[in-house]
């Protein structure tokens, strides 16, 4: 499983992977409201369409039926059902997502992320029941990105032009897969 | 993290670039983002090999033009050797890497000796997890059966991801043909298409061209400022005029990466998230599937999707990493399994191992041939060392210059993440071409006049010593000339004092 020597902290290793990978960690505060770096984040968003029961947005994802109705959404919240340390990847499931487009119309992606919830590497990753349970599973590294043209660096070439981490352990009560 | 690599022309760094992405204190360059500026001057770009029916491809010809284009020419090569060497940093961090190439070798070989079998097994998985599965013997049959689906569907607007197999299969001119409209979302297989030329790179499709270049092509067909090559503008003129157009689609599709046996379900990597919203915003997603990709388990997808982009990119791994297993609620979701030549290959005892690649282009980056010459040089839809060795199986004669296209220096093998021995394979594939009469006249005469000198140890010897003092007295214009095509852009390394022979002689006595 070639994980002979890890890192001291998985969630340090995550957020340094993330970074390099043009992710952006959310440090939370550390002490009141959890949630207050998304809060800021979407303070000033025209539409927010939020996944989770952590906070609301004002577009709701249960009554969305088609795809394209996402078009407009500026932030999109959702949680992940694990990260992985070596890459500073988090996995979106089909069951995280309702509605799967959703983390790719968007302009911008937040992601709840359970500290415990963090494997070491990829050979760890692989033996978590989503791909076997899951009709789609993604593994999210950063923002959309290309650099097609001369290699410039490109955030949001035809996906989220950024993908933000909070890293918060579920709330309790909430459906767990 | 970010050691400066060496570069092959310095003169093309750019010290002032407003656009370099910062975080802690690094510059990014993650997916396939060079790791330093470069800017070269606008220059027209050189067009690729000239394709004449059957005719066999003049490589030599068509790169001779893409040198003579120095800023395309700079450009490319220090791009793709950035790549090389970002390539060489991710091995450098992960201490097991032999291993893991080792793994991915045995793995592919196993499956690829067993082939029937997990294929097999996948069709049956894929079935029971909602999918439809079909098979494509070749290119024209693939084009068909996909017409069919989306003929069935109404579907008159198909947007897609990149595909290689697709390329291969020429689903784009089938599609047109047909008045299907078929919308690229990678941006360089984007700009290739409004360019109405092929990619040049299995990874990096436009890795050929200047943002000049693209500049010209946007503006003709999507409406932006000529004289704006800026980047981050073209960049986000085509993610604008594209978003509409994959709102709108009545199909998605997509290729494939990996196929589970195990599991029925395939992986889709790309940097852009493009094949993510091929597959999801439309109801129906095709995916095209070269029988090769097929592995058996879950677990070695670890082995691979750690290899994959680290050998591609220098990135630990792409953005988006996707595994499809069945529809959404309320959609449909095709497979097609395209064989087009590949169990064919399977049966030929020098090239079967072929078939372990995983479209990385490692082998491009790091080819010399390749850097200088462009990947259009090679008129196939696969270039490079990997192209030289499986484009001659699509068409001996067409492709029968590809093979000598190569130094033969093995930098291919040494990357090759499945462990492919691609350099012997090509020199395997000049014996076969040479027996089968499919090598050019001239190259046939030149190469029996050096037989008969090679076989003559006495002559050798004098020719050599006799070459070794002209090219240590002679003017310099004797030897860089027009018809030396040797000393066009090389100097020819300084001649010894006395041959190796002579030298032995004197100095270990009279054993020969």
């Amino acid at each position: 499983m070639f994980d002979g020597s890890p890192p001291a902290s998985l969630l340090a290793a995550f957020k340094e992977s993330l970074h390099s990978m043009g992710g952006l960690f959310l440090d939370p505060p550390a002490a009141g409201d959890q949630l207050a770096p998304v809060r800021a984040k979407i303070a000033g968003a025209e539409v927010v369409c939020s996944t989770v029961p952590e906070i609301a947005g004002n577009r709701d994802i249960a009554a969305v039926n088609n795809p394209q109705d996402l078009a407009d959404v500026d932030f999109a919240i959702v949680r992940a059902s694990f990260g992985v340390a070596e890459s500073g990847s988090v996995l979106l499931c089909d069951a995280d997502l309702y509605v799967n487009a959703v983390a790719y119309l968007a302009q911008h992606l937040i992601v709840l992320l359970d500290p415990a919830n963090i494997v070491v590497n990829l050979h760890h990753a692989y033996r978590r029941p989503e791909f076997r349970d899951r009709h789609y599973a993604s593994f999210h590294t950063g923002p959309s990105a290309t650099a097609d043209i001369e290699g410039v660096l490109i955030h949001g070439a035809q996906g989220v032009r950024s993908l933000s981490v909070l890293p918060i352990a579920r709330r309790s009560g909430s459906t767990a897969h | 993290m970010n050691t400066p690599a060496a570069m092959l022309h310095p003169e093309l760094l750019d010290p002032n670039d407003p656009h370099v992405i910062v975080r802690d204190g690094q510059r990014l360059d993650h997916a396939e983002a060079a790791s330093k500026s470069l800017r070269a001057r606008p220059e027209p770009q050189p067009r690729g090999a000239k394709v004449h029916g059957n005719r066999p491809i003049d490589q030599a010809e068509a790169a001779a033009r893409f040198i003579d284009a120095p800023e395309h020419e700079k450009i490319h090569d220090e791009r793709l050797w950035d790549l090389r060497q970002k390539r060489d940093r991710e091995m450098h961090g992960i201490a097991e890497w032999e291993e893991l190439r080792a793994l991915a070798s045995a793995i592919k070989e196993h499956t690829l000796t067993h082939l029937d079998q997990y294929l097999e097994q996948f069709e049956a998985n894929a079935r029971s997890n909602g999918i439809h599965v079909h098979w494509a013997r070749d290119a024209a049959e693939h084009n068909q059966i996909v017409h069919g689906i989306l003929t069935d569907h109404g579907a008159k607007s198909l947007i897609k991801s990149k595909s290689m197999l697709t390329e291969e299969c020429g689903f784009r001119p089938y599609m047109a043909s047909v008045g299907i409209e078929v919308i690229e979302t990678d941006l360089g297989e984007r700009i290739q298409q409004l360019d109405n030329e092929d990619p040049s790179h299995v990874v990096v499709p436009a890795v050929h061209k200047l943002r000049t270049d693209v500049a010209e092509v946007f503006a003709k067909t999507i409406g932006t400022d000529p004289a704006n090559s800026d980047v981050h503008y073209l960049a986000e003129a085509q993610r604008e005029a594209t978003r509409p157009l994959i709102l709108a689609a009545d199909a998605g599709m997509t290729g494939c990466n990996f196929a589970v046996a195990e599991t029925g379900s395939f992986v889709v990597c790309t940097n852009e998230g493009n094949a993510d919203l091929s597959a999801n915003v439309p109801k129906l997603h095709i995916a095209s599937i070269g029988i090769e990709k097929i592995i058996p388990r879950l677990e070695h997808l670890a082995v691979f999707v750690r290899l994959l982009s680290r050998s591609a990119l220098g990135s630990p791994v792409t953005q988006y990493t996707s595994h499809f297993r069945g529809p959404r609620e309320g959609g449909e979701m095709h497979i097609v399994l395209v064989d087009n030549g590949r169990s064919e290959r399977l049966g030929m005892a020098e090239f079967w191992t072929s078939l372990k690649c995983i479209r990385c282009g490692a082998c491009m980056n790091t080819c010399p041939v390749y850097r200088r010459s462009g990947g259009l040089s090679y008129g196939a839809t696969y270039s490079g060392p990997i192209g030289l060795i499986i484009d001659p199986t699509f068409n001996q004669r067409k492709y029968s210059n590809l093979p000598f296209a190569s130094t033969l220096n093995g930098s291919c093998s040494n990357v090759c993440p499945v462990k492919i021995n691609i350099h012997e394979q090509i020199y395997a594939w000049r014996r076969v071409l040479v027996e089968r009469h499919e090598t050019p006249f001239a190259k046939r005469v030149e190469m029996k006049a050096a037989g008969e000198l090679l076989s003559r140890p006495a002559a050798y010897r004098t020719a050599i010593a006799t070459a070794d003092i002209a090219l240590a007295h002679l003017p310099r214009w004797v030897i860089y000339n027009g018809l030396n095509a040797w000393g066009r852009n090389r100097e020819a390394p300084h001649p010894p004092p006395q041959t190796f022979h002579a030298w032995h002689q004197a100095n270990r006595g009279e054993k020969k």
